[in-house]
């Protein structure tokens, strides 16, 4: 459910940034979405669609690059994809990891003519 | 026609945290706490709200936005308090928004009020997402619901400051590692504070109203 309201916001964006290039029909968006979004990739084609119905949006590629969830160790501070929330710093053991990477929502670039 | 590529940037949400930056400068004008409680449906926040208003209205003077998809069933309930209410029907929408609040702001008399309590839309994944101008998030997990949830929806128990883990009067009858929830919790969250509560018996609800007694105070008093 949530993706119809990410995908609303998208069109708000897109739409008020077309006249700055002068551009009438937009023909791909990309997106960058974190993995801790837990954005469902179906949901979000299927709500794009739906809501760029009659938009200069129409028919427009939608492309979604997934960030991994990368953690940073909170003592050695070390660097690593987290693949499990119960994983401790592979490199010291520590538990504690701060969440650098992976809640990213962004439209990183759209194409239009 | 060549098609020509814009770099933007930009955050999806932006929009909404704008907003919701607006809300938290007028909630501190007002110097009013502002907390925003989040749950999957049916894990107690209307319950909680309730007992939590009846504790501490004698002290403090309290409002609350009532959310739902629909029906004004929880907002009935809270007025039996004689705290403000007002109901926010999102009409679909499964979480409320930085927008939604702020209609909220000529029904409700910010003036005569300490502490203001926002029951979100009963749902796991995207309240987490949306700012509405709060100081923090407590979230409700309630017993039946299972142990797997820190894991399985960890984006909201990384955002929460305080998690309540509710219906604790029920573990004599439900098979759930409570000791595993507050591990986990603290593995994707280890600043969150966790408390076990029981919100229709009572039980543990101290350390919660402490904690709500004392944020009021530094509101109203940032020195
Ligand atoms: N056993 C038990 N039941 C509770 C507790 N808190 C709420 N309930 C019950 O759970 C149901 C849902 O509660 P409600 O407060 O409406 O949940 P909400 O949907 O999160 O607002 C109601 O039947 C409540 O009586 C609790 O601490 N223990
Ligand atoms: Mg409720
Ligand atoms: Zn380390
Ligand atoms: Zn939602």
């Amino acid at each position: 459910m949530h993706e119809l309201s990410i995908i609303e916001s998208i069109v708000d964006i897109v739409l008020e940034e077309m006249p700055k290039h002068n551009l009438t029909k937009v023909t791909k968006v990309s997106l960058r979405i974190g993995d801790m979004r837990q954005v469902v990739p179906d949901a979000m084609q299927f709500g794009f669609e739906v809501v760029t119905k009659n938009t200069p949006l129409e028919d427009a590629e939608l492309l979604i690059e997934h960030i991994p969830i990368t953690g940073q160790c909170e003592k050695c501070k070390h660097e690593f994809l987290v693949k499990s929330w119960l994983d401790n710093c592979p490199r010291c053991e520590h538990p504690n990891i701060q969440i650098i990477a992976g809640k990213e929502l962004e439209i990183a670039e759209f194409e239009g003519t | 026609m060549i098609a020509i590529k814009v770099p933007l940037v930009k955050n999806i949400l932006e929009a909404n945290d704008k907003i919701s930056d607006l809300n938290k400068k007028f909630f501190d004008e007002k110097n009013v706490l502002v907390v925003n409680i989040m749950s999957s449906p049916g894990a107690g926040k209307t319950t909680l709200i309730s007992n939590t208003i009846n504790a501490l209205k004698d002290e403090f003077k309290i409002g609350v936005i009532e959310g739902d998809i629909q029906s004004t069933y929880d907002a009935e309930k809270i007025a039996e308090t004689g705290a403000q209410v007002v109901q926010i029907n999102t009409g679909g929408a499964c979480h409320l928004d930085g927008n939604m609040i702020r209609d909220t702001f000529d029904q409700l008399d910010f003036d005569n009020m300490d502490l203001l309590i926002v029951e979100n839309v009963g749902n796991l994944v995207c309240p987490a997402e949306f700012q509405m101008g709060e100081d923090f998030k407590a979230m409700l997990l309630s017993i039946p619901e299972g142990d797997d949830k820190p894991l399985k929806y960890p984006l909201m128990f990384h955002e929460s400051s305080v998690l309540l883990i509710n219906k604790i009067d029920l573990l004599p009858y439900i098979e759930c590692d409570v000791e595993k929830i507050k591990r986990e919790s603290k593995k994707i969250n280890p600043e969150i504070e966790i408390f076990e509560v029981s919100g229709k018996v009572g039980t543990g609800l101290v350390r919660w109203l402490n904690l709500l007694k004392e944020k009021i105070r530094q509101k109203n008093d940032p020195k």
